[in-house]
């Protein structure tokens, strides 16, 4: 048969697939102006804020507060995107019948959870990009070296990882209201209260509690990994909590 | 396409009663029903998006569910609604889909085949309600697949747009695609397949083409509309006077139709009982059974729409 219609089946190579998923999500994520607000407009108030802040109110923090403020607040970032902007975007997925749509297409949920992993990361490079930008204007060390940067890397993963399985977790198991709402008030009480943006021994006896959030593991390792170092125990407890949203998340999400 | 014996239940309600039907290549067949009929259902065991419970289906030969990795790229599906990001504009959608594919259909092309162009660059959820079907269509479409399950592709079209899409769907026919869909326009089965299928609470009740399934053999229809209520009684009474080999349906207060052998003798029966029950004719049309009339005889319903 030819023709116009004539059928010519078939999936595109995966790597097109990933990439073209990928881009999708990514720029969906970035022209939503909420999303927006939470991946870096939020992010840089909460940066400039707090450096003021700190100075006016006399904050005890080990090193200057630009130095100890802007990993944490790199370490807000991730969380913001990888958990709250995951989590808001996937259940609405979810309620608009996205995801059974895409499961009409040629694409392996592999790759589809690969093309959303991959726009998260890409996401995080621009806000890694702006907070670090805004972070050395204000007289930020940056991380100290190859190794620093390497560390920050390392803990940036695990941290996505973490807080994706987590977002997830919420986006399959919720409505997608129930989802808009909790994924909100986590990242405010975790932001307020987790250890991301202010070192836990800031938070006293508390402080050795947080650092078991992914909140917190995540901002102690940033901080570390600035400093060249790594958080051995954070990294581990970061990725103890990837594995445990994995596991719960494979074993609950519903895709319609 | 081989669909033996299905059955699908949710809770206690039975959807799909062990139902059975083939599709042939190149075709296209309809799947006609009330609601609730088990058309969806069916439908979507085909896809893969359920299990059959019970029974056998098989679509190009593969098993749907145990097989959908290989049966994806084949078919082509368009859900009734829903399924695109709210924020993503349409020949975005259409492009992105298009990329999930080897060999695409050109995007520019089917934009323009089914009125899409002129909203390519509004977002989805700013898209009307036929916008939103038509692209839902062209999605199914785009991979150039080589079975497509259409799900009411024209509900709540304009008449123009929609003699386009039928158009479309004859040339996908003419180009070697199957096409499986469901409608609640008999007019477009009639028109469109070449096979019927009519189910009613999850059972097949007819099968065949239209020709075969409007085919009445002596059988004529004489639909009579009145400008009064009709006097009570007075269907009765010419329920008796037609005698047994017809039947009468009463349809409104304002209509009804008799079935019988289409002889003058049914027309003079009807046209004395006019005379004397005062009863004034606005219209009285005789014809073959169309397939909306096989539909309501075999479903016993006029929810149909």
């Amino acid at each position: 048969m030819s023709g116009t219609f004539a059928p010519a089946p078939g999936g595109a190579p995966v790597l097109r697939q990933l990439v073209t998923q990928a881009g999708m999500e990514a720029r969906l994520l970035l022209r939503n102006g909420e999303q927006l607000l939470i991946a870096v407009v939020i992010p840089v108030i909460v940066l400039i804020g707090a450096v003021r802040g700190a100075d006016r109110v006399g904050l005890d923090l080990d090193g200057r507060p630009i130095d100890v403020l802007t990993p944490g607040v790199l370490a807000l970032a991730v969380m913001s995107t990888a958990f709250t902007s995951l989590a808001i975007a996937t259940g609405f997925e979810r309620r608009y019948g996205v995801l059974k749509r895409l499961g009409t297409a040629p694409l392996s949920r592999t790759t589809l959870l690969g093309g959303k992993v991959a726009a998260l990361l890409l996401v995080e490079v621009i806000q890694f990009a702006v907070i670090g930008g805004v972070g050395l204007a204000l007289g930020w060390d940056g991380p100290s070296g190859v190794a620093g940067v390497l560390c920050a890397v390392v803990a940036a993963l695990l941290g996505t990882a973490a807080f994706a399985a987590l977002g997830m977790l919420l986006a399959g198991t919720l409505r997608a209201e129930a989802t808009l709402a909790a994924a909100n008030l986590v990242y405010l009480l975790l932001l307020a209260g987790g250890a991301v943006i202010l070192p836990a021994s800031a938070y006293g006896g508390l402080g050795d509690v947080v650092r078991w959030l992914p909140s917190g593991a995540l901002g102690e390792a940033m901080r570390a990994a600035c400093d060249g170092a790594i958080a051995g125990r954070d990294l581990v407890v970061l990725l103890a909590w990837a594995a445990l949203g994995s596991v719960l998340t494979a074993r609950t999400f519903k895709w319609e | 396409m081989l669909v033996d014996g299905l059955v699908m239940r949710y809770d206690e309600r039975t959807a799909v009663d062990g139902l059975s039907f083939e599709v042939e290549s190149h075709t296209i067949t309809a799947v006609l029903g009330p609601n609730g009929a088990g058309k969806t259902t069916t439908l979507e065991t085909c896809e893969g998006y359920r299990r059959a419970q019970a029974g056998t289906v098989r679509v190009l030969g593969l098993d749907p569910v145990r097989e959908r990795s290989a049966l994806l790229p084949r078919i082509g599906v368009m859900l009734q609604s829903g399924g695109a990001w709210s924020g993503a504009r349409a020949d975005e959608m259409l492009r992105h889909f298009a990329r999930l594919h080897a060999h695409p259909l050109p995007v520019d092309l089917l934009m323009e085949r089914l009125a899409l162009h002129e909203c390519g660059r509004t977002p989805y959820r700013r898209l009307s309600g036929g916008q939103q079907q038509r692209l839902g269509l062209a999605l199914a479409l785009v991979g150039r697949p080589e079975l497509v399950f259409v799900d009411e592709p024209t509900a709540g079209l304009d008449p123009q747009i929609r003699r386009g899409v039928w158009e479309l769907l004859e040339e996908l026919r003419a180009d070697g695609v199957t096409v499986v869909l469901t409608t609640h326009y008999l007019e477009e089965a009639e028109r469109l397949a070449d096979k019927v299928h009519i189910m009613d609470k999850g059972r097949l009740v007819a099968s065949g083409t239209p020709l075969e399934l409007t085919r009445g053999g002596t059988v004529a229809t004489i639909r009579l509309v009145v400008t009064q209520p009709f006097p009570p009684g007075s269907p009765e009474a010419l329920a008796a006077a037609l005698g047994e080999n017809t039947e009468l349906t009463v349809l409104d207060p304002l209509s009804l139709q008799v079935s019988g052998p289409a002889d003058g003798s049914t027309l003079a029966k009807v046209a004395a009982w006019c005379a004397d029950h005062d009863v004034l004719p606005e219209s009285l049309s005789l014809g073959q059974r169309n397939l909306e009339d096989v539909f309501l005889e075999l479903t016993g319903r006029e929810d149909f729409s």
